[in-house]
This record gives C-alpha cells, structure tokens and sequence, in this order.
C-alpha cells in the first residue's frame, strides 16, 4: 500500500522510452501536444509564468520555476489546496530516453536541506511501517 | 484528496522537525530529552517542533514522572498516503497516454 513511496516521500515515476528527448520535450512542453495526454492548458516554457491545467473535475493551479530544453522541467502543481512541485528530468540513452517524473510535497529548496541532513528518507515508509506494526 | 495532506507537508517541511519525525518512526517512543541529544538543537527547540507536529496530528504524547514521551500517530500519516496513493495511480496512467501520443506523432 504504501508502495509509492519507498524511496523519497515523493511520487516518482521513471521510464525508458524509445524516442530521443527532444521529441519527449516537445510533448511535455507544447500546449496542444500537453493536452492530449495531461490536461488542456496555457503552457509555456517560460520560467515563473503561470498556467493552468483544466479538466472536467477541476484545475491545477501552476506556475513554471525551471527550463533547460530537452533536459529538465519543474512546475508547481496546486491542486486541492495543496501545493507541490513536479520536476522531469529528461536522459538521452542508446535505446532513447530515460524519463523521470518526481512530484513532491516538499518545495525544492526544501528537498536539498533535507539530502543534505543525515540520512535522507530512503527506506523511510518501509521503516515506518514496521514502527506501526509494533504499534498495533 | 484531503486538505489535511497540506499541513503535513507544511509540518514535515522545516529539515531538524523531519529529522526527529523520522528518528520516531525508525525508533518507536522517545522521550523529549533523548530526541533533543539526536537532533543538536535546544531542547526548548524541541519542543516547539515537538508541537508542530502535533497540531499537525504526526505524533502523541505521553507524560510518565517527569518525562514526556512522543510516537508517531499512526492516522496521522493516511492523508500523506492517500496522496501518494493516489498521484501514483494519476501519472502511470498519464505517462501511459503520454507514450500513446509519442507513437502517434511519428507517423
């Protein structure tokens, strides 16, 4: 259940795809491409601008904090009165491209304290889970 | 999705309170004085962390003599879960569109 989370308190998602990252940006990063698999949008690859993802349940507030063409992409992602922050990290490999999505609840600045204290949170649900099952 | 994911968030954000919130999962019950020894910081500090995470309803208290004893509230992580649970569910299927789409565009 708590699967999600193992690594980082964040979601993350990583892929390999079989198209280079210039192709992969232009689907992330075009409004017209964004809404075919996301939402619709205002898009724009222009840091601090702000958009919306807009769908039949609702929006998603967001504002664009990093570009760096065919590399990376952060955005905030307000939704349900709660903030966080989506960050794709795009990998040229042989075969393609290595995807990766993180969303966290945490802002970035936030994230980089936290690594550089001890520890970090790897393995941290898998831990927890076994404190709640002493618990119960 | 519940609004409560936020103030966890907002509770967890600040580094030495995460660090004593994971320091109570990984060892169970603390007391005040052992997990001010663990973090470095005052113990007034402490206990002002100690207090957020409480309001934010990540942990319980205890009080025993002299000593008062923190563990984690065990429904006070579900918001957090749910939220996880449910934008894992959210982005597999997106990326799964997203993968469509690619295959779309090269022809």
């Amino acid at each position: 259940m708590i699967e999600p989370a193992t690594e980082t308190l964040s979601v993350v998602i990583e892929r390999e795809i079989p198209f280079p990252p210039e192709k992969i940006w232009r689907a992330l990063t075009q409004p017209h491409l964004i809404e075919e698999w996301l939402m619709k949008n205002d898009f724009k690859p222009v840091e601090d601008h702000r958009f919306n993802l807009r769908a039949d349940w609702g929006a998603v507030d967001c504002q664009v904090l990093a570009v760096e063409p065919n590399k990376t992409l952060s955005y905030t992602w307000g939704a349900y009165g709660l903030e966080s922050v989506v960050t794709w990290t795009l990998t040229p490999t042989s075969t393609g491209t290595h995807l990766r999505m993180e969303q966290s609840g945490f802002r970035p600045d936030q994230q980089q304290a936290y690594q550089g204290a001890k520890g970090g949170w790897p393995r941290f649900f898998g831990e927890l889970e076994r404190v709640l099952g002493e618990l119960a | 999705m519940k609004l409560s994911a936020n103030s966890l968030f907002k509770a967890l954000g600040d580094p030495t309170r995460r660090a004593i919130f994971e320091q109570l999962s990984r060892r169970g019950e603390q007391t005040v004085h052992v997990l001010t020894e663990f973090s470095g910081v005052s113990q007034p500090a402490v206990s002002k962390h100690l207090a957020a995470l409480k309001i934010a309803g990540l942990v319980q208290l205890r009080r025993e003599g002299r000593e008062t004893h923190y563990r984690i509230r065990p429904d006070g992580i579900a918001p957090l879960v749910d939220w996880l649970t449910f934008y894992s569910a959210f982005w597999h299927e997106r990326f799964d569109r997203l993968e469509d789409l690619l295959k779309r565009m090269d022809q």
